[in-house]
């Protein structure tokens, strides 16, 4: 039989290998660490369609991370796509911001990207983004690109 | 020696002695055998996403498979041939050699003394082998798809954090573990009391512990993933 102490120390160095794993899988391989932990405020926009956006879903100001989508839901007065987002307090955006549905890479995800505007007036909690672009779906672009094609063959 | 301790704290020490048997002694095969499978993906991985030029997703193939599916399901497989066929020997090689009933003579419950500690040290360490068995087999991909083939190092890490999810692949993940810990245990502990007391007994108790706990954990697998996985 293993000495008692010996025995100890291998079964906690066990358990702290294991809880280490689990901190790096979150870490390291999930998402923990990007998750928004600071203040945020709740801002919103219509879009005719979404594509493939999912909430939490990144929403990205030249590329900077400033917050996730947290709801997406159908307007049935408008038959819109309603977006909600929590954005970071410490950015603050013009209220003739663009926010365009966009996909980072061929196969990869999909996110908001908010392109600022020129005017002075922020928008606060709740407000919503009037100009939006919505996704981009892939099957709509090839059929107007095989339309405009045999339409000039002719 | 752990006898005389285990009258004074109440036997709670007794579950760390199971833990060394069926957790520390498992570590070396989980770690290797996550990395090898790690290493697999990255290499299998790689040759598949090549086609379509979408080497940047080998981070998240890798890790989303081994997150959700193959660290789970290898690990509590790996565990049940490692420490459930020895639980089952063990208890079955006590009960032919008397030693379950004379602990009854002596009025200490076997139920306390042997099944308890065994179940929760296999509850307890599955979890934490298959996040070692993710980690390692992260690490494995991460070896053969960055440092020998190539790929990219930032796009490897952000595609996997932008398509990992903490809470429903992480801790999903995390949750097969614990049923799968529970099946194993369970279904080591009973084949090793229902042993018939002879040396084929034992050794037919042992190969029932294998082969049950493996259709198990693949069963319990596949229901788990409909619940957990599906229109994610």
């Amino acid at each position: 039989m293993m000495e008692r102490t010996k025995l100890d120390l291998w079964v906690g160095a066990f358990v702290v290998a294991g809880i280490a794993a689990l901190v790096v899988l979150a870490l390291k391989v999930g998402n923990l660490s990007t998750y928004n932990v600071s203040e945020t405020y709740q801002l919103q926009a219509y879009f005719n369609n979404v594509g493939g956006l999912k909430a939490t879903a990144s929403v990205r100001s030249a590329g900077v991370l400033v917050g996730r989508v947290t709801s997406i839901t159908l307007d049935t007065e408008r038959y819109e796509a309603k977006v909600t987002m929590s954005i970071d307090k410490r950015y603050q955006f013009p209220k003739d911001t663009f926010a365009n549905i966009l996909t980072s890479g061929l196969l990869g995800e999909q996110y908001i990207g908010l392109l600022p505007g020129g005017e002075d007036e922020m928008l606060a909690e709740g407000g919503e983004f009037k100009k939006t672009q919505s996704a981009i779906v892939v099957e709509e672009l090839i059929g107007k690109f095989m339309f405009n094609k045999t339409d000039s063959s002719n | 020696m752990s006898d005389a301790y285990c009258q004074e704290f109440a036997c709670s020490n007794l579950v760390v002695k199971e833990l060394f048997a069926s957790g520390v002694m498992s570590l070396i095969i989980i770690g290797v055998a996550g990395m090898f499978v790690g290493m697999v993906l990255g290499l299998q991985g790689f040759e598949t996403l090549k086609r379509y030029g979408s080497e940047s997703a080998l981070g998240s193939l890798v890790a989303l498979s081994l997150v959700r599916e193959l660290g789970p399901v290898l690990a509590a497989l790996l565990f049940a041939s490692r420490a459930g066929s020895a639980m089952t020997a063990e208890i079955g090689l006590m009960k032919a050699t008397e030693q379950i009933a004379a602990m009854e003579m002596m009025a200490v419950s076997p139920i306390a003394r042997v099944v308890a500690p065994r179940f929760w040290a296999g509850v307890i360490s599955m979890p934490l082998l298959a996040a070692i068995f993710s980690a390692m087999g992260v690490f494995g991909g991460y070896v053969v798809g960055v440092v020998l083939i190539g790929v990219d190092e930032g796009s490897f890490w952000s595609q996997m954090q932008a398509t990992v999810d903490f809470q429903a692949d992480i801790m999903n993940g995390v949750i097969k573990s614990f049923v799968f810990g529970f099946a194993v245990t369970v279904i080591a502990l009973f084949e090793g009391f229902d042993a018939p007391p002879t040396a084929e007994g034992v050794s037919g108790a042992t190969t029932r512990t294998v082969v049950q706990s493996s259709l198990a954990i693949l069963m319990l697998d596949v229901i788990l993933t409909a619940f957990m996985f599906r229109g994610a």
